[in-house]
């Protein structure tokens, strides 16, 4: 047990400090870490920004040499990762492609989709969003009944996907589509990859309870891929989702952790400011969000250490989603208490949020999205704890 | 960067467990929280002289063999587990720590050879009835009398203090806040015993007249000397309430595995399967603030004021929820004298309240991080 870094890492660090420090300038450096997955503030600049980093090397980080990515260990992206965030770097547009796909398509791709796509995602010339979930397939995911069929060389695809976050930004689709409605659900799937720019897909903004729309749905009316853009082979893509859904960002989580702590130190501050600091319950409060914010750290640090011995997350890493969406929600909770009355009156006149105010309301969907709360509980219960299935109903 | 047990940590958690799995099963516990000394002095011998887990770290010049506080944790958690009853955590987590960090040279020759060696039982008598973990709370005096000291007043909720042979006490002389060391069968000296709801850990009532002691350390400053202490100690029991959490989580899984209702075992509704996540994400949670705390400890470093009290506070909640929510998983068979289930339950409690409950060291925190 040792918290230090080796000599070695901390050249990495260096590096990656002294190449933020001389890029991270002018308008990048304004814009502040702000954004998210489900958040466009400052879109352009962080797609700008996202290029350089992509031909400076530092998208795909962690993906092997001969897919163009660096090699780097686990302990490398942690201290990148580490980096960027205290940097208050801009949040990343490609996580869709370099998080997801990328390693999807390393682990199941052919050597020909591997050199077509992977290119793209490293240079940021080409941007990725995910269509698994459906208007009757969300926790249920295998349930999805967008329709594939094959004409010729190309499948033709008909259907709609729904919570598509950044499907507007988006040049490519990758899809979980039904090839064989005749095999029982979980084996008449098949993972697709889709351009956009066609006349058989429209997207349209889905506008969520922030009053801003990030998310999509998208509606395939006879739109048409290539035959060879399944991945995996067709009436496996069940498996494929499952990997995809498998690369989890654990090496992001420092990033993250750092992220949640400067917002909770932002609350303590506001407290101090407000003259609330003094007062016993805001201050048991208080203490009870930093305590989770440490916590959350010591996890990701324990994760980690076993994903280095053994190369793949432990399931108690199951637990990290539950608990960050949590502590997050409560925190959001704890800054319009502390806000009082100023909690409701808005930054502007259409419905701009005011920071506290955005974290509040987005840390709802944070609960739901990549596996609900519930889903997340029956994950842990089975897979971790080895309780029994619940008898399926259909 | 590693936070992983090295393995020659991990042999010791094996042999730790299988040395508490053969001498301190629930047949055991029971016999022992039934008599007033709460312990088996053979178990104790062996502790010492085979395994040598009082003198674990304390440092090989003084008698033992000089492991960090990453080793005690894992011990302590262990003990936690099988709910131990011997005077462990008095002797080594309050006591030992007492005359380690009290900078007092002499005492710690003089002292901590018969800890290591488990002839000693030791203890540290600091809270009055008043319950407070705090400076004020002391309010027994010592005063000079020829070579040393005498002490008066009273010392309440004192663990092992009716067996210990060796008290730290805590007590106010004109410079303030001083510690001494009073032997167990001292003049002036009387020690009752308290009937306790957590039976498993005993507690004593001490009343000093004009007992003779002895300073340890300076006079007028044992404040900071406790204060490092009790975070310490702090970090200590945190090991041990997480060791209970784990035991209660893995009791709630197996039982909710195997007892079956509406022709189904209970653990495969959501309701019960949800109450275990809820429990494994907080025990897991508990693992990693109470081994961070652990190296904090071992480090001494500027952290451990701040780590002490968060994992005080967080691994506490953690095994009330998780020995509570096992009762209510097995139903009425938990709420029996007989199911284990109510021996982790009380000792959760009373280890939630010892050292100054959640709601003090989130406290304690919010003004060690400056709010």
């Amino acid at each position: 047990m040792d918290f230090r870094w080796s000599a070695e890492d901390e050249v990495f660090r260096d590096e990656v400090r002294s190449w933020l420090n001389e890029h991270l300038v002018g308008e990048y450096a304004a814009l502040g870490s702000g954004g998210g997955p489900a958040d466009e503030t400052g879109w352009d600049v962080r797609l700008q920004w996202e290029k350089q980093l992509g031909q400076a090397g530092w998208i795909g980080l962690g993906w092997p040499k001969e897919y163009g990515g660096r090699g780097a260990t686990i302990t490398q992206q942690l201290i990148f990762n580490e980096e960027y965030a205290k940097a208050n770097a801009p949040a990343r547009v490609s996580f869709f492609g370099e998080g997801l796909l990328g390693p999807t398509l390393i682990a199941f791709g052919t050597e020909e989709q591997k050199q077509r796509f992977l290119p793209g995602i490293l240079k940021c010339t080409e941007l990725w969003c995910q269509g698994f979930s459906e208007p009757d397939a969300g926790s249920d995911l295998a349930n999805v009944k967008t329709r594939a069929i094959l004409d010729g060389d190309e499948w033709v695809v008909n259907g709609q996907k729904v919570w598509t976050t950044l499907a507007h930004h988006s040049d490519w689709i990758f899809n979980v589509v039904r090839t064989d409605p005749e095999a029982p659900k979980h084996k008449g799937l098949s993972f697709l990859l889709m351009p956009m720019d066609q006349p058989g897909i429209e997207v349209k903004p889905l506008k969520q309870l922030t009053g801003s729309a990030e998310f999509n749905e998208v509606f395939f009316t006879d739109a048409r891929t290539s035959a060879d853009l399944v991945i995996g082979n067709v009436n496996e893509g069940w498996k494929v989702a499952m990997g995809t859904l498998g690369f989890e960002r654990g090496t992001a989580f420092l990033a993250q952790q750092l992220h949640f702590q400067h917002e909770c130190e932002q609350v303590i501050d506001y407290a101090k400011k407000h003259g609330m600091s003094g007062d016993l319950i805001v201050r048991q409060k208080l203490a009870d969000a930093w305590i989770g914010v440490q916590i959350m750290k010591y996890n990701g640090f324990r994760s980690i250490t076993k994903m280095l011995a053994t190369g793949s997350p432990p399931p108690e890493a199951s637990i990290s989603k539950l608990y960050w969406s949590h502590w997050h929600r409560h925190l959001g909770e704890l800054e319009m208490d502390l806000m009082g009355p100023w909690s409701e009156v808005l930054a502007g006149p259409n419905y701009e949020l005011e920071e506290f105010q955005s974290s509040f309301l987005l840390s709802r969907a944070e609960t739901i999205y990549t596996g609900s709360t519930e889903i997340q509980k029956n994950i842990i219960g089975e897979r971790v704890l080895g309780l029994p299935r619940e008898p399926a109903a259909s | 960067m590693n936070f992983a047990f090295s393995e020659e940590q991990e042999e010791l958690r094996r042999t730790v467990r299988a040395f508490l799995e053969d001498k301190s099963p629930s047949a055991e516990v029971r016999r022992l929280m039934e008599t007033t000394e709460g312990y088996d002095p053979s178990v104790w011998e062996q502790m010492g002289s085979q395994l040598g887990l009082q003198g674990l770290a304390i440092p090989e010049e003084y008698g033992g063999s000089g492991y960090t506080y990453v080793e005690l944790v894992v011990v302590l958690e262990e003990m936690g587990r099988a709910l131990l009853a011997a005077p462990y955590f008095s002797t080594v987590a309050l006591a030992a720590n007492a005359i380690l960090h009290s900078g007092d040279d002499a005492a710690k020759k003089e002292l901590l050879p018969g800890i290591a060696s488990g002839e000693t039982i030791a203890t540290l008598a600091m809270t009055e009835d008043s319950g407070r973990w705090d400076a004020e709370g002391i309010t027994a005096t010592a005063t000079r009398a020829g070579d040393g000291y005498t002490i008066d007043g009273h010392k309440m909720f004192v663990l092992d203090g009716h067996t210990a042979n060796l008290i730290v006490v805590a007590a106010k002389t004109g410079d303030g806040v001083s510690l001494f060391t009073v032997a167990g069968d001292a003049d002036g000296l009387t020690r009752t015993p308290l009937a306790t709801m957590d039976q498993t850990r005993k507690q004593a009532r001490l009343e000093f007249s004009d007992t003779p002691a002895k300073l340890l350390g300076t006079e007028g400053e044992g404040w900071p000397v406790l204060s490092r202490v009790l975070d310490l100690a702090a970090v200590a029991l945190a090991a041990e309430q997480v060791g209970g959490a784990q035991k209660c989580l893995e009791m709630s899984v197996d039982y909710a595995k195997v007892r079956v209702q509406f022709g189904r075992p209970i653990g495969s509704f959501q309701a019960i399967k949800h109450k275990c996540a809820d429990m494994l994400l907080e025990v897991e949670s508990a693992k990693s603030a109470a081994y961070y705390a652990g190296w904090a400890a071992a480090e001494l470093n500027d952290e451990l004021p701040t780590v002490a009290s968060l994992a005080k506070a967080y691994c506490s909640d953690a095994y009330f929820h998780a020995a509570a929510e096992n009762i209510q998983i097995h139903g009425g068979i938990g709420f029996t004298w007989e199911h284990d289930a109510h021996l982790y339950f009380k000792r959760a409690k009373s280890s939630q309240l010892l050292l100054g409950d959640p709601t003090y060291h989130r406290e304690l925190l919010a003004q060690r991080i400056g709010i």
